[in-house]
């Protein structure tokens, strides 16, 4: 009886009738999943701290990580600049970063080819290399009309966009330096 | 940003957001700050919640425009007008901060007798060599105390580097950004007139200079009624004083036009006559448009920079250390230190391979010789100069302006790298592009090979942005990438690592510089990501001691200390990465100078020295910032001081003193040869020291103040995909000015692609007035063709009376048309690009495109399909005078096109 | 157990627990215990909105809703031709809904005019005439401007070109957790429940999607999703608030103008405001949804607007559609209290077996 007298109080019904909300319209109400709710904020596994990858305001975001997935990306209320706040961009990250079209493995299109190929990515780095010292040496200058020391190569370009970090950024142009490589350039000039 | 560079010494915002609630006033002017930057924008709204009033300055009323107290719709491409407006009438009004403007500018140096003002020669200052189109800027130098300081010690260096810089081989090669942090090179230091009234002086030239800017002719060139200039210059005014501040915001509304650096030029003037620089409340708030923008251009990938603003090596110029470093050598304020930046950076690169012996290796750096942007080199691909291209998280054929020339120069690669998170139409152009659908491109004519490499999202890698007020802010890595995604960092580190392996064994003298490169970077994960924080602690770089150095102060130029960019030097002092830190703001002060770290040395606000008075006193209570502690004999205050702690504001440096030892205690300006803002720039501004009207390249206007209609130096890219608009042309009647979205990001692969974004703004649009709508019978909802000589393209129309005709004086009437460019073919929500309609001409200083302005023909209706759309703009070019835009295969000139595909290298 | 039709409760008239007119504590009144949180609310002050619309994403993002109408493919979206909305209403996948309103009218105005006296550009603008498409154009103009307000213009919010003077109204709007929630008292199987912070929510477990309660809602809020057939609208992020979060649009909210916080604090910020916005001569300001006594009983989601409610596609003077429903009751009560009677009964007795 005990056991049924349980069940009977889940029933909403019948908390409605006896309880203080004779119009069944709050207590009386809660489903199971209701009294089961939980944010998902609250059962992650993590809270890591990021910035938001759009403008240059720099909201300072914390990301929910569980079960090394993103369930969440909201802004970090304690971030000076932007007090917690993201605009419909920043608010859009999780989904910017969980995106279903975005395309996660190597794609390549061979010369005059009407179709992508797929390509293990350690095979894509080799021929990309291959075409590297192919370019660098094709375009090689060392010195110009008047023999003036140039050093450089004409066959390789690059244009960076702004939402790569400093590291990034910076090992890029030590790199393409290095190789000679001087038509760099980045979205800081559009 | 060589327009702030060269006015303070630094090209970065001089306040910071967070500081806009303590303007009295706020200008935002070539920003709408509330739909590109809506998080920013909250402290302007705290600005209004406090009672400053909020002006907004735009051709289109937006939703910044919707909350400010006032707007003024000013004609498209007027600013310098408007502006020079505002200065005429604080110069004859004497409204500006005398104290300040004495003390702190250089309105008392004296100019050569050989310098003529653009007003005496119709729109040309002295120096123009009308064949090359570039100025030889020697008469426009100061007149000098002295012979020039560095002269004494290596003469015939220095004249021949005076000479070398005005070859327009170097003139191309922009070597006015190097001024991003530091200013320009000065021989010495001028003669002053402390009474301002030589008529030579600074002062007295700005005065004539601007003194036809009056509100009528304000009137006239910008179709602002008077009125409204007057309000604008009370509200500006009366809050510019020692008790009050008024702050400017811009962004790509000004930079992107063929006069941009003299935009902010001319807003730097009227900011620093106000005496509203280095004040809380006060500055002007550079918004950059990207995560990075500014640590892109700090630490650049940019071709005619190195890290910190240190120029590329010019073949030229700089063949040996000694060269490179001869314009600054013995020069006041910090470029004096050059030598010591650049020996670090090279031993951050090269090592032990960099000795004293070998110059630091500084022969291992390439040479650049002229321009070789990112325009410049589409062009070279198109004539097949160019082998391969790395497109790292950037979509140019649609971010960039004129489309289809930007695919013609992908069309003629041998290879094509993209980078990024989606499949960007930059990556598909050789089977979707528009062309293909005209028959100008074909994937079986197209020989470019195509690797799609997937890119790791700003949560699944380590690193540092640096946000718009020079701020770095570490992000931690949340996620791994998924599948074959990697960073940025990933992927050059091991491409180096690969290419050094190849190399190994090569005994030629080119393969040093890889082969010596410091490239062990310690790797963690099971894909082998590099540690961010690694290249950082390098970036910072390292004391002879093998610890983090904690200040600039500390490089020597003996190679004894190295470090990859010299104004970020101290993210990581004491061996902490500061960028990291984030203490939260309700535990610190209003400054927040523990929350990330800002160059340089985590100075919030620059020139900040500026926000005492002379003695060091500050200006007023109200506007107390950092002052002068007599007792602790340091400067002090709510932030880190932008000057030397310990030098006394009575400081007077002595004969022959050099580098910081040559600035006194009252030069707050401290990157700039003579401490002072420059009023007046004697260099670095190649198209003139002072900003001057022009109308821009594609306008429908007449110049109202000069003969001279548009910058006669603005840089040109000719082609038959590249053809320009004829000023003036009844065939192209009206404005168009392109612009984002709040609900988009740039060309829209991060937007475009995302449901919840793609639906707030699902098409492509433009927007007309009711009176333009008439005058071309458009529909609101329907589409309507625009029309230029690059192409036609076709948007939904959004008729809307935000957008307003201007009525000048002599009735002509200017219709302007917003058109937002996050559009291509690729995602959720698509349409026509915007930026296929605009041709490419460039700011000369900066190379960057005038696409805030051009013109158009707009027509009811969807453009014309296929083959029939090639007929249909070639009849435009046709009455409009323009020669054919009509190419051969793959975008290659019709008659070499015949010489096979691929690059000719 | 019997139920009594004649009982406070069910006349209307015990002030603690009626179907119209101010409760003082309507959580209270839904049967949760005396210390039961503050009845939380949402304070919208559209005079700060700058429409950029974070509301719509952050909510979706949170509650992770379909993207409208086209189940992410293109094609299936298009411009709607509203300003800069392109979401419409609100509904069972948009929760939040910003409008936009776009007003102008000549200048005329008792305040710093900007038009030089006699000048020719205060008639509407440079002549067009000749070419064009006149019909098209009012047309066109309709679509955006609401005429009506015209005569309500603020000087004080709008903005001054030289001739005519622009206003563009934004405001997000949102479910009003109403104090009489049409919907819950109509809702047949308890679906729709007040939840312990005073707020109103749809339980998906329950709700079998009969629709009454879209009928039932005064402002059109909740709605049935197509393919779902269940109700879904805006839950003040019951979620979140378990985990002692802000409702998702509020955090991301850039510019403050969506609050959220204790009602009857909102209710007293709300007042201040409205004193502040006509101190400064923004006569046309007002709240909307803060009348404790009006046919709602109060919002716990209430706005401060600039103009008329119409303008914003707000109802005027909502009703909750309950309010005559007292004396219904009397009727139907007797009928209502046999039938769970005999319910009861049968399912006790079919456990027994």
């Amino acid at each position: 009886m005990t056991q049924v007298k349980t069940w009977l109080e889940s029933w909403p019904v019948y908390r409605q009738l006896t309880g203080s909300d004779p119009f069944g319209r709050g207590s009386a109400a809660r489903s199971k999943a209701t009294e089961a709710t939980v944010a998902r904020t609250a059962t992650a596994d993590r809270v890591v701290k990021s910035v938001c990858p759009y403008c240059a305001v720099g909201c300072a975001q914390n990301v929910y990580v569980k079960d090394e997935k993103v369930v969440q990306i909201e802004g970090d209320p304690n971030s000076p600049i932007s007090r917690g706040r993201l605009c419909p961009k920043g608010s859009a990250s999780k989904q910017l970063v969980t995106s279903p079209s975005r395309v996660t493995t190597v794609k390549y299109r061979r010369p005059y080819g009407t179709e992508w190929e797929d390509l293990e990515l350690d095979t894509a780095m080799e021929m990309i290399a291959d075409r590297v010292l192919e370019a660098r040496r094709k375009g090689w200058q060392d010195s110009d009309e008047d023999g003036r020391h140039l050093g450089r190569t004409m066959g390789i370009a690059s244009l960076g966009g702004a939402t790569l970090d400093n590291e990034e950024n910076y090992l890029m142009k030590k790199l393409y330096s290095a190789m000679g490589a001087i038509q760099i350039e980045n979205q800081a000039r559009i | 940003m060589p327009g702030l560079g060269a006015s303070f010494g630094r090209g970065g915002a001089t306040n910071f957001l967070e500081d806009l609630s303590n303007a009295d006033c706020i200008v935002i002017e070539g920003s709408n700050m509330a739909e590109c930057h809506p998080v920013g924008f909250q402290w302007v709204g705290e600005a209004k919640a406090r009672g400053a009033k909020i002006i907004h300055i735009d051709p289109r009323f937006t939703r910044t425009s919707a909350i400010a107290d006032l707007h003024v719709p000013l004609r498209i491409g007027t600013d310098i007008a408007f502006l020079g407006g505002l200065i005429n009438h604080v110069l004859s009004n004497d409204l500006y901060f005398e104290e300040y403007v004495v003390a702190y500018t250089n309105a008392a140096a004296i100019v050569s007798q050989d310098f003529i003002d653009s007003e005496d020669a119709d729109g040309l200052f002295s120096g123009f060599d009308p064949e090359s189109r570039v100025y030889d800027e020697d008469s426009w130098q100061y007149e000098t105390e002295e012979p020039a300081q560095s002269d004494a010690e290596n003469p015939a260096e220095a004249a021949q580097q005076e000479q070398l810089d005005d070859q327009p081989a170097v003139r191309a090669s922009d070597q006015a950004q190097a001024a991003g942090s530091g200013g320009p090179p000065i021989p010495g230091k001028p003669k002053r007139d402390e009474t301002l009234q030589h008529p030579r002086s600074v002062f007295q030239i700005l005065k004539r200079h601007y003194a036809r800017y009056t509100p009528e002719m304000v009137s006239e060139v910008c179709g602002i009624e008077p009125e409204v200039f007057a309000q604008v210059a009370e509200w500006v005014t009366s809050n510019s004083n020692r008790d009050r501040t008024t702050a400017w915001v811009y962004s790509v509304g000004w930079t992107q036009h063929s006069v941009g650096a003299q935009y902010i030029r001319t807003c730097s003037i009227l900011q620093t006559l106000l005496g509203n620089i280095g004040r809380p409340g006060g500055g002007i708030m550079a918004l950059r448009g990207h995560a990075s923008i500014q640590g892109s251009t700090d630490i650049p990938t940019l071709f005619n920079i190195l890290p910190g603003y240190l120029p590329m090596p010019h073949a030229l110029q700089h063949d040996s250390l000694e060269e490179y470093v001869a314009d600054a050598a013995g020069k006041a304020g910090f470029w004096g230190n050059k030598r010591a930046y650049m020996t670090s950076l090279l031993k951050a690169w090269w090592g032990d391979a960099a000795t004293a012996e070998n110059d630091f290796a500084f022969g291992y750096l390439p040479r650049i010789n002229g321009d070789h942007s990112s325009y410049r080199t589409i062009a070279d691909m198109i004539e097949g100069k160019v082998s391969g291209y790395f497109l790292v998280g950037e979509n140019p054929v649609v971010g960039h302006p004129n489309g289809r020339m930007n695919r013609f120069g992908l069309a003629n690669l041998d290879w094509l790298v993209v980078r990024d998170l989606q499949m960007i139409e930059s990556a598909t152009f050789w089977n979707q592009s528009p062309e293909i659908e005209t028959g100008e491109l074909a994937p079986e004519t197209i020989a470019t090979e195509v690797f799609f490499m997937p890119a790791a999202t700003h949560v699944e890698k380590e690193g540092t942005f640096t946000q718009t007020q020079r701020l770095l802010q570490w992000r931690d890595k949340a996620v791994e990438p998924p599948n074959d995604a990697r960073s940025d960092l990933w992927f050059f580190y091991h491409l180096g690592r690969i290419l050094r392996e190849r190399l190994a064994d090569s005994d030629d003298p080119r393969d040093r510089p890889l082969l010596d490169l410091t490239w062990d970077y310690p790797t963690h994960g099971e894909t082998q990501d590099p540690s961010a924080e690694a290249v950082l602690r390098e970036i910072n770089g390292v004391g002879p001691d093998g610890k983090a150095l904690s200040s600039y102060m500390q490089m020597k130029d003996d190679g004894s200390t190295s470090g990859g960019c010299w104004i970020y030097t101290g993210v990581y002092a004491d061996e902490v990465n500061q960028a990291a830190r984030r203490k939260p703001a309700s535990e610190q002060g209003a400054v927040a100078s523990e929350w990330g770290w800002a160059w340089p040395l985590n100075r919030r606000m620059l020139y900040n020295r500026a926000s005492a008075d002379p003695a060091g006193k500050p200006w007023s209570e109200r506007k107390k910032y950092v002052y002068w502690d007599e007792a602790a004999g340091e400067w002090t205050g709510a932030d880190v001081p932008d000057f030397e702690k310990n030098k006394r504001p009575d400081y007077v440096p002595a004969h022959g003193a050099k580098a910081q030892d040559a600035l006194s205690g009252t030069d707050p300006f401290v990157m700039q040869g003579d401490g002072k803002a420059w009023l007046y720039a004697p260099s670095g501004v190649v198209d003139g020291p002072l900003p001057t009207h022009y109308e821009p390249v594609e306008s429908v206007v007449e110049n109202a103040l000069y003969k001279q209609q548009a910058n006669p130096t603005v840089e040109r890219i000719d082609g038959p995909w590249n053809r320009e608009n004829p000023s003036r042309s009844e065939v192209f009647p009206f404005q168009v000015t392109t612009y984002r979205l709040t609900e988009h990001h740039t060309a829209g692969a991060m937007s475009r692609t995302l449901p919840y974004l793609a639906e707030l703004q699902p098409e492509f649009f433009v927007e007309v007035s009711p009176e333009l709508a008439a005058l071309r019978g458009l529909t609101h909802g329907d589409y309507a063709t625009l029309v230029s000589a690059r192409t036609a393209i076709e948007a939904k129309v959004l008729v809307t009376e935000r957008v307003r005709p201007i009525k000048l004086r002599d009735g002509q009437v200017v219709h302007q048309i917003g058109m937002p460019y996050h559009w291509s073919y690729s995602g959720i929500s698509t349409g026509d690009s915007a930026n296929d309609l605009l041709g490419i001409v460039l700011d000369p200083n900066t190379h960057i495109q005038e696409d805030k302005v051009s013109t158009a023909d707009i027509v009811p209706g969807r453009r014309p399909r296929g083959p029939a759309l090639l007929e249909f703009v070639e009849d435009y070019r046709r009455r409009a005078g323009v020669a054919s835009g009509r190419v051969g295969v793959n975008g290659r000139d019709p008659v070499a096109a015949d010489a096979g595909e691929g690059s000719s290298l | 157990m019997t139920i009594s039709s004649a009982s406070a409760a069910f006349t209307g008239n015990d002030p603690g627990n009626r179907l119209y007119g101010p409760v003082p504590d309507v959580t209270g009144q839904s049967g949760y215990d005396d210390d039961h949180p503050k009845r939380v609310g949402f304070f919208t002050d559209t005079s700060v909105c700058i429409g950029c619309k974070a509301c719509e994403v952050a909510c979706k993002e949170w509650n992770t809703l379909p993207m409208d109408d086209s189940h992410g493919t293109k094609d299936v979206i298009g411009m709607s031709g509203m300003s800069y909305d392109n979401t419409g209403q609100l509904g069972a996948n948009s929760w939040r809904h910003v409008a936009f309103i776009e007003q102008s009218r000549a200048v005329d105005l008792p305040m710093p005019t900007f038009g030089r006296p006699g000048d020719d550009r205060h008639d509407h603008g440079p002549s067009v005439a000749g070419s064009g498409d006149h019909d098209s154009t009012a047309k066109a103009q309709a679509s955006v401007l609401n005429a009506e307000a015209l005569s309500e213009f603020d000087p004080q919010t709008g903005q001054s070109g030289a001739d005519k003077q622009v206003r563009w109204l934004m405001s997000s709007d949102v479910c009003k957790h109403c104090t009489h929630a049409g919907c819950l008292d109509v809702c047949p199987t308890g679906a729709l429940f007040r939840t312990e912070y005073g707020t109103v929510v749809v339980q998906g477990d329950i709700c079998n999607g009969c629709g009454y309660c879209v009928a039932a809602c005064p402002y059109g809020v909740i709605d049935q999703r197509k393919d779902d057939g269940r109700v879904f609208k805006c839950t003040m992020c019951y979620d979140r608030l378990t985990d002692g979060l802000q409702p998702a649009c509020a955090t991301a909210c850039p510019t403050q103008s969506i609050q959220f916080g204790d009602l009857d604090e909102l209710q007293a910020r709300a007042d201040a405001r409205l004193a502040t916005l006509k101190e400064q001569g923004v006569e046309t300001a007002r709240l909307y949804g803060r009348d404790e006594n009006d046919g709602v009983g109060g919002d716990g989601a209430f706005f401060l607007l600039l103009d008329e409610p119409e303008v914003y596609g707000l109802p005027p003077d909502p009703i909750v559609t309950t309010r005559d429903l007292p004396a219904m009751w009397k009727a139907a009560g007797k009928a209502a209290a046999m039938m769970v009677a005999v319910a009861v009964t049968a399912i006790l007795g079919s456990r027994q077996r």
